[in-house]
């Protein structure tokens, strides 16, 4: 039976085109691949290929013609052993091919007016805190040093898990983290990389996806903006585009946010960045426990996680249990102080101002509970709510800026969940929307403080 | 291709001669890579004409005229290496065993697709196959191979990865971050550079300056070859050599195949850079597909074999086709599924 050639698309938005030219004759023979005809739009002229052979038995539509409509039958090919008699058997045109499909199911239903209601949208994980059993010894023990422990005890665990950065193998870690890793795990498992953020987080995504655990350290989160294309296209995407086939189980750690009179480029916060990926988890915790234990989950987590520390909170001391395997669910958030006046939410570093600010406010008869997130994505919305439908004020305290920030993510829950219960607009409390100046006296204004989080609860409750 | 028939540029102690022609093929290898070459062909072009009839949308860049890279590299592994590439990926898919249905109902977007119709075009993946992809960002499928490799040396095996990018995405940085990587650890990887001469509308003299890719390797110490990539035979000739180098321990390897693509950078792409002549120049004189057919029938097989050949090809394809428009789009609920696991 003869085939036809129908009017090709240039783009799946174009409609219709001139037929501008005929390069093939009629009764021409054509291999498939030669160029027939020439169409063009308003926008390119493009080449028509033929996709079968035969010979040139007819053309329907002459050139010069305007305004072709897509999958109009253009020409008709004969077949080898075909003549113009057979020109009548042609097919009647095909219908539109996205119209032959089988209609799609219902269109994807209208967003739900709750998000967090969806049932298979992640879910902050509402287990309990793993038991700390009565009588456990608690060691003293600094961030950094319970960091490490939490890489060593994984990879004494797991084969598969290693780690590479800059200078955590021999140098130590260059904030000292990974102290002591190479002499016991040896260079294979503990690995210097080239100063080379965009190369090395490829390379640790590309060895997650063969099957690898890497915890790749980035010595600040500020030089991970190389990499960020391979944390979100490669990490972050790949198992919804392989429709489920193929994740990553990584990590990707370091400090985060302002260190101390480093200026601009070396001070910023990412906990925002990062906790609008969905495919990412990511945590950010304040007490030495929950680096210990989050940092383990991470490291178990099939997922990619990125890790946010703080340089300042690296030489804080905490107690951590003495268990085996201390291990804190990932996605929980925790009151770290009860109260009934005002709630205070904060995370990593910015618990610090939050916690004095508590302090301060129950010499004045304010008692705030305040909330450290430790995870940012899937935020714990739960305990969140909670707390504001008991005391009906919220304050968000963070280092990163306020426009877009997570403090602002919050304050939108709050209001979708517990608008009901507010008695004042939410309050944010960040970092001032400037780069982060040097001299000092500028640093400390453009951070938040103890004072502006004491100044912002009392302004919710009208005090 | 401005030299089709230009010799091999042997850098190493390679086994052919320079200006000699590569090792011929046995009568099945011709038959196994003509059959191999036929059938990304015709899937092409029955991608081409989907795209027109709107069954497909977004990018789709196609891969008629370099079939002989993918065919002539996969020839020269085994069960157990990796293969990761860019967005022109459906011959790599093709040659690495993935079924032709599962290929094309990804780029229609239906849930018989290989990523459940949430990939498309540019993202597919096979695990069975260990086909890694199917990536949209230039350059990002360099350093993910490389790490494929760094996988495989953790873990002490044997098997090669084989990285597949273009001549634009060698201008890369993390190309060559992954370069001082890779040789650094010696990691078994070989980077195949496709060099079919653009990369959309940019000629390789103007993006380049280096434009001899084999040497782009040359201040890490890493060894490299041109190729005629439109022969399919010198294809697996330098392929058996860089894998061996690669699976003996000895480091990464460069492949530059000199190839060309026939059709636009994507499907919407007009091709004002270069002229019909041109394409039609590569087309009459180094066909991949041509040369094989013409050393076959020149050593008297019958163009009947050859017909059955391209028969089964075609049932192939059009049988994907028909599934790829048959079957139906994804469930409405997948939109929530493969975010975590
Ligand atoms: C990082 C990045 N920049 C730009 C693009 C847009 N883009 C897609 S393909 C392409 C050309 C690449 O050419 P080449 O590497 O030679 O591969 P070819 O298309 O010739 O196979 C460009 C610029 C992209 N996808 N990713
Ligand atoms: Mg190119």
């Amino acid at each position: 039976m003869p085939i036809q050639v129908l009017m090709p698309a240039l783009s799946p938005t174009m409609e219709k085109g001139n037929l501008a030219k005929w390069l093939k004759k009629e009764g021409e023979p054509i291999k498939s691949g030669d160029v027939i005809a020439e169409i063009e739009t308003d926008k390119a002229t493009m080449e028509v290929e033929a996709t079968d052979e035969g010979t040139l038995g007819r053309i329907l539509i002459p050139e010069g013609t305007a305004d072709v409509a897509v999958n109009t039958p253009i020409a008709m090919i004969l077949a080898d052993g075909e003549n113009a008699a057979d020109l009548a058997k042609a097919p009647a045109p095909a219908a539109k091919a996205a119209e032959s499909a089988p209609p799609a199911e219902a269109k994807a239903e209208a967003p739900q007016p709750k998000a967090a209601a969806h049932p298979t949208a992640p879910a902050a994980v509402s287990e309990p805190e793993p038991e700390v059993p009565e009588g456990t010894e608690f060691i003293t023990q600094t961030i950094r040093e319970a960091l490490r422990d939490a890489m060593a005890e994984e990879m004494r665990r797991d084969g598969d898990v290693f780690i590479m950065g800059e200078e955590v193998a021999e140098y130590q870690g260059a904030y000292k983290v990974t102290q002591g890793l190479l002499q016991e795990f040896g260079a294979r498992r503990v690995i210097d990389t080239p100063i080379t953020e965009h190369g090395f987080a490829g390379v640790g995504v590309g060895a997650a996806m063969a099957g690898l655990k890497p915890v790749v350290e980035f010595m600040t989160f500020n030089f991970a903006m190389q990499a960020i294309d391979q944390i979100i296209n490669s990490a972050a995407k790949t198992l919804y585009m392989s429709g489920g086939q193929m994740g990553c189980s990584i990590v990707f750690r370091g400090p985060n946010g302002a260190a101390a009179r480093v200026a601009a480029q070396h001070s910023q916060d990412y906990s925002a960045w990062y906790s609008q990926i969905p495919g990412l988890k990511v945590i950010a915790p304040f007490s030495a426990a929950d680096y210990k234990g989050l940092l383990k989950a991470a490291i178990r987590d099939p997922n990619p996680v990125i890790f946010l520390e703080n340089e300042v909170l690296y030489g804080h001391t905490g107690e951590v249990p003495k268990l085996d395997d201390y291990v804190v669910p990932i996605g929980k958030a925790r009151v770290v102080r009860k109260g009934k006046d005002v709630t205070i939410i904060s995370w990593s570093m910015g618990m610090t101002y939050a916690l004095k600010a508590a302090e301060e406010l129950a010499k004045e008869g304010i008692e705030a509970e305040v909330i450290d997130l430790r995870t940012l994505r899937p935020m714990d919305t739960e305990t969140i709510i909670a707390s504001v439908q008991k005391t009906g004020r919220a304050v968000t305290v963070e280092e990163g800026w306020q426009q877009s920030g997570v403090g602002a993510e919050v304050a939108a829950r709050i209001m979708e969940h517990a608008f009901d219960y507010l008695d004042a607009p939410v309050a944010r409390v960040s970092g001032k929307d400037v780069p982060m100046p040097y001299a000092a006296n500028l640093e400390k204004l453009a951070l938040p403080s103890v004072a502006e989080v004491v100044a912002a609860a009392k302004a919710v409750s009208y005090r | 291709m401005a030299a089709p028939k230009k010799s091999v540029v042997v850098k190493e102690s390679g086994q052919e001669k320079a200006n000699g022609s590569p090792p011929e093929f046995t009568k099945a290898q011709e038959l196994a890579a003509l059959r191999d070459m036929l059938l990304i062909r015709r899937f092409e072009e029955k991608a081409g004409q989907l795209y027109g009839m709107g069954a497909i949308g977004g990018f789709c860049h196609l891969y008629i005229g370099q079939e002989a890279v993918v065919v002539g590299m996969q020839m020269a592994l085994k069960q157990g290496d990796q293969v990761i590439t860019g967005y022109r990926d459906h011959g790599h898919m093709l040659a690495c065993g993935m079924d032709a249905k599962g290929v094309m109902a990804e780029l229609t977007g239906r849930r018989g697709g290989y990523s459940k119709g949430k990939g498309g075009s540019m993202h597919m993946f096979s695990m069975e196959k260990n086909f890694y992809g199917g990536h949209g960002i230039v350059g990002a499928q360099v350093s993910l191979g490389t790490g494929l490799a760094f996988a495989n040396r953790y873990r002490g095996n044997d098997n090669v990865a084989l990285a597949y990018f273009g001549d634009g995405a060698a201008n890369q940085g993390q190309v060559y971050e992954s370069f001082n990587m890779a040789e650094l650890w010696k990691l078994p990887v070989v980077y195949v550079i496709e060099n079919n001469r653009y990369a959309m509308g940019t000629s390789v003299s103007r993006a380049s300056a280096q434009s001899d890719f084999s040497k782009r390797g040359a201040s890490f110490n890493i060894p490299g070859k041109q190729v005629d990539g439109m022969d399919v035979r010198a294809v697996k000739a330098a392929a058996d050599e860089a894998v061996a180098w690669c699976r003996a321990g000895n480091g990464p390897f460069i492949l530059e195949m000199q190839t060309y693509r026939y059709r636009g950078h994507s499907m919407s792409d007009p091709a004002k850079y270069r002229t019909r002549d041109e394409v039609e120049k590569v087309r009459h004189e180094s066909d991949p597909i041509e040369q094989v057919r013409n050393r076959l029938l020149a050593a008297k097989v019958g163009e009947d074999e050859l017909k059955k050949i391209d028969a089964e090809v075609r049932e192939i394809v059009n049988a994907s086709a028909d599934f790829a428009q048959r079957d139906p789009e994804p469930d409405p609920s997948e939109l929530w599924t493969d975010i975590y696991r």
